[in-house]
């Protein structure tokens, strides 16, 4: 059932900068820094979302996910990759007995505007391709027009049709305006049935702040700290660097804590931070600054 | 009616922006009479590595502009220096030129830059070749630039030895990260105000200052620099350099020669140093 959202705590922008910046200025480095970048790696949904997107983009994207860099030891894989639909068979069929889970954008990504059947029509067709995980994206000009009710019931119909796949609910904050509109929206996801939440889709800027997901955070606590359920979160688009992802982190530890510092309950939507940090790795194995023509592209 | 007198604040220059040093780190400049003379940003390897960031990503945009167009640039930024040869004379003579060394140091500096904009179009033919070769190929030689460039100003000549070797540089479509002179760096960067101020896009030239033996071998270790130019005489540094450079096969240029002024620092060779050279094999009478 809808929740009741005239109850929740509000945010005031400067009081979450002020927080933000703590977490902004922790100093991580040597072996902490290793070890934080390896789970940053290990959390990626390493993402291609493009119109121009090819088969051969897909498999290398996915010889990618399971090699990242084979000369460096010891280094996990990412968590997923992230596709269209119609690429999905062929990344699992790719990824078989990688333990890499294939995840598919539906619902008429990005901008959600179709009619409830498609949606689920899409849903399902990603499913059947073998998707293990779905992310949608919630009717934003409803949710702006104040129709909860349609975007808690759409989030319902759409949960039903995955089936076995773990859903992400993609808010995108980017358009939401205010945070309290962010908090409201996770509220929604999160009664629904949302596995995950999810900040954007990575076509609209602003994409992933800390402070939207500062407050999305905020929001799973409050929902773990009343029914007991653990959501995850993913932040995706605009994180580009090796030390955005460790702010994170350090954000995600101090504000949800330990249980949720794995990839089962986190995740990077990049396609640029992989390789970020695998440069940073070998800087830190070798002491030289690395360039990206000894890395395979992403 | 007195004046507070208002000091000018030296920064960084990186990506065509003046930030400070992100280590938060400075040193005293002193005039020849050990009177302070202003605090320099003391830039640490993240600054070098932000700025390498920054240099890859003008490189390709500035190697495709055309070599009118580089030329111009060139000359812009003499016109620029020329407006403002008092203040550079003032500088050089602070940092303790007399005032004939000084006006023919800025005046040089600006005739190497006319010099090298007039090269831009014509650097190319000089160098190039069509090879005979002995089987059914067209076989030709042309320059293409190394990429991004490391370099070590001179120390004692804070204004024409940076212009010396950065002009041939980006005259050849590479983009650089100079460390200027240690001791004389204010025309270094009121040297990137010009620059600033010629149409030169952000990031094909990036100045900072400091200290050498620190910065040393983190530019030639750098694994995205392409080329290293050292200007000076310490053969411990050139050893340094020679050895970190191999990792990536980084091309080291050495210079050193004391006097900047040597109307032999003007050549097309200058600008050849940080070429690469592309050999293309293309079958005919097939």
């Amino acid at each position: 059932m809808l929740p009741n959202l005239n109850n929740l705590p509000t945010y005031d922008t400067v009081g979450v900068n002020e927080r933000i910046s703590r977490f902004q200025s922790r100093s991580i480095k040597k072996s902490a820094k290793v070890e934080g970048l390896k789970l940053a790696l290990s959390m990626i949904d390493l993402t291609t979302l493009e119109g121009k997107d090819t088969k051969g983009k897909v498999q290398q994207l996915c010889y990618k996910a399971m090699h990242p860099h084979d000369t460096l030891k010891g280094i996990p894989t990412v968590a997923a990759i992230c596709v269209y639909p119609t690429y999905v068979a062929i990344a699992k069929e790719t990824l078989k007995g990688s333990g890499i889970q294939v995840a598919s954008v539906a619902t008429a990504f990005p901008s959600g505007n179709s009619k409830l059947q498609v949606k689920l029509d899409d849903t399902k067709y990603a499913v059947e391709q073998g998707a293990d995980e779905i992310d949608m994206v919630i009717s934003r000009g409803e949710f702006l027009s104040g129709n909860y009710q349609y975007v808690y019931d759409e989030i319902v119909a759409v949960k039903k049709a995955c089936g076995k796949a773990h859903l992400k609910v993609i808010l995108e904050t980017g358009e939401l305006d205010t945070l309290d509109n962010v908090r409201k929206a996770s509220e929604i996801a999160m009664y629904a049935g949302a596995d995950f939440i999810k900040t954007s889709t990575g076509k609209i800027q602003p994409a992933a702040t800390m402070q939207v997901t500062y407050v999305m955070f905020d929001a799973i606590k409050d929902f773990y700290l009343k029914t007991g359920k653990m959501i995850g979160m993913k932040p995706a688009g605009g994180i580009s660097t090796s030390k955005i992802a460790l702010q994170y982190l350090v954000m995600l530890n101090e504000v949800l804590g330990e249980k949720w510092m794995n990839n089962k309950y986190f995740r990077f939507g990049a396609s640029s931070l992989a390789n970020d940090i695998l440069m940073q790795l070998v800087k830190a194995e070798t002491g030289m600054y690395q360039s990206a023509d000894y890395f395979s592209k992403d | 009616m007195s004046r507070i007198d208002i000091h000018k604040t030296y920064k960084l220059y990186i990506g065509g922006k003046f930030p400070r040093t992100e280590s938060g780190r400075y040193y005293a400049v002193k005039d020849k009479k050990e009177n302070f003379v202003a605090n320099m940003c003391l830039a640490s390897r993240k600054d070098f590595r932000n700025a390498v960031v920054i240099a890859r990503k003008a490189q390709k945009s500035w190697a495709n502009a055309t070599a009118m167009n580089k030329g111009q640039i060139l000359y812009r930024i003499a016109e620029m220096l020329e407006g403002r040869r008092a203040q550079f004379v003032a500088e050089l003579i602070t940092q303790g030129s007399s005032e004939k060394s000084a006006q023919l140091e800025v005046d040089r500096a600006i005739d190497r830059l006319v010099y090298y904009a007039g090269w831009s179009d014509k650097y190319q033919q000089f160098f190039s070749a069509v090879n005979p070769v002995s089987s059914a190929h067209f076989n030709f030689s042309c320059l293409e630039p190394m990429g991004i460039v490391a370099m070590i100003a001179a120390e004692n000549q804070g204004l024409l030895g940076l212009v010396s070797v950065v002009a041939p540089a980006i005259v050849g479509g590479n983009t650089v990260i100079i460390l200027a002179s240690e001791t004389k760096p204010l025309s270094a960067i009121s040297f990137a105000e010009v620059l600033n101020s010629s149409d030169v896009p952000g990031g094909v030239v990036n100045i900072l200052t400091g200290n050498a033996d620190e910065l040393m071998s983190h530019m030639a270790s750098h694994m995205d620099v392409n080329a290293i130019v050292y200007c000076g005489q310490n053969q411990k540094a050139i050893t340094t350099i020679n050895e970190l450079a191999s990792n990536n096969l980084k091309r080291t240029i050495f210079h050193k020669k004391n006097d900047w002024l040597d109307t032999d620092c003007e050549s097309p060779y200058m600008i050849e140093k940080t070429q690469e050279v592309k050999t293309t094999w293309h079958p005919t009478k097939v």
